[in-house]
């Protein structure tokens, strides 16, 4: 990632181990963007195979405007709204979910809004200042559970690591959409993983 | 309206944010997208929280662990399928048409 146009360069001469790395480091985010705007996972599997078939064919083409991966994720965007297009399946991203669910529960907090007792925390590794392992085998089964145009946010913003700005245009909602789509994420991520912290300990 | 009521707040007597009110600001203030004044009604909370400012650091270790967390590769078949591809189209190009 930190040295893109090497990658690129060695996808250009055919370097198949580092097309198997950018397979293994995308392919499962793309198929949760993918499957945003798609119902079935044999629209998301075909979805997903065009979009590498028309990476590989598109190398040459492209000109390094954005980076490699925004555009790798803005031809899976593209693919998988014609073909929702196509099945008439197409799902408007609702940029404000009807639910307004709140970060953490009301039960946490007094009348005046101060936390009744300090939140339990999420156990650290204290080495890398990372989620602890137990966690962390849990993270993406936690994003999982968030509604599609969330998991959407998160992915792209969180595990792919794409701005703010950057998600926005592919996904096409205003910045204050993501801004709440993320934050809504995060929070039930958390949310999610808590139990199993109170559980362990 | 916002800045008449921060000024009002701002005459002294206990910080009035809240941690409920904390907890829905923490995207914005890790995304930096906060007014100058908000921001600061949130550091000063933070001094005060320890409550909020485990919240915060949990937040914060979540996002940097999900900017570490490797996806599920594809499965043998589909990796197969894509490196073939990528045999035969590659290989195209590089003979030239």
């Amino acid at each position: 990632m930190h040295d893109e146009s090497t990658l690129l360069a060695r996808l250009r001469e055919g370097d198949e181990q580092a097309f198997e790395a950018l397979i293994a480091r995308h392919d499962g985010a793309l198929r949760r963007v993918a499957r945003t705007y798609l119902r079935t996972d044999a629209a998301v599997d075909d979805v997903v195979q065009e979009t590498w078939l028309g990476v590989v064919r598109g190398l040459d083409r492209f000109e390094g405007r954005s980076s490699l991966r925004t555009w790798i994720f803005s031809i899976l965007v593209n693919r998988a709204r014609t073909r929702a297009v196509r099945d008439a399946r197409s799902l408007p991203f609702s940029a404000l979910e009807a639910d307004g669910e709140p970060a953490v529960e009301p039960a946490a907090f007094a009348a005046d809004g101060s936390w009744t007792s300090a939140p339990p925390r999420l156990d650290a590794d204290p080495e890398t200042g990372l989620l602890a392992g137990e966690l962390r085998a849990q993270l993406l089964a936690a994003v999982d559970t968030l509604t599609r145009d969330q998991r959407a946010v998160i992915t792209l913003r969180d595990l792919v690591g794409l701005t703010a700005a950057e998600t926005c245009e592919l996904l096409e909602i205003t910045d204050g959409s993501q801004r709440v789509l993320l934050h809504r994420a995060r929070a039930r991520v958390r949310t999610v993983l808590r139990p199993i912290v109170e559980a362990q300990a | 309206m916002r800045r008449f009521l921060t000024r009002l707040r701002g005459r002294g007597g206990p910080d009035p944010l809240m941690c409920q009110e904390f907890v829905e600001l923490v995207t914005d203030y890790l995304e930096g997208t906060l007014p100058p004044g908000d921001r600061a009604r949130m550091d000063a909370h933070l001094a005060d929280c320890d409550g909020c400012s485990g919240y915060l650091e949990d937040m914060q270790r979540l996002v940097g662990t999900l900017h570490e967390t490797p996806e599920t590769p594809p499965d043998m078949e589909t990796r197969e399928t894509l490196l073939r591809a990528f045999r035969d189209l590659r290989g195209d190009a590089r003979d030239g048409p």
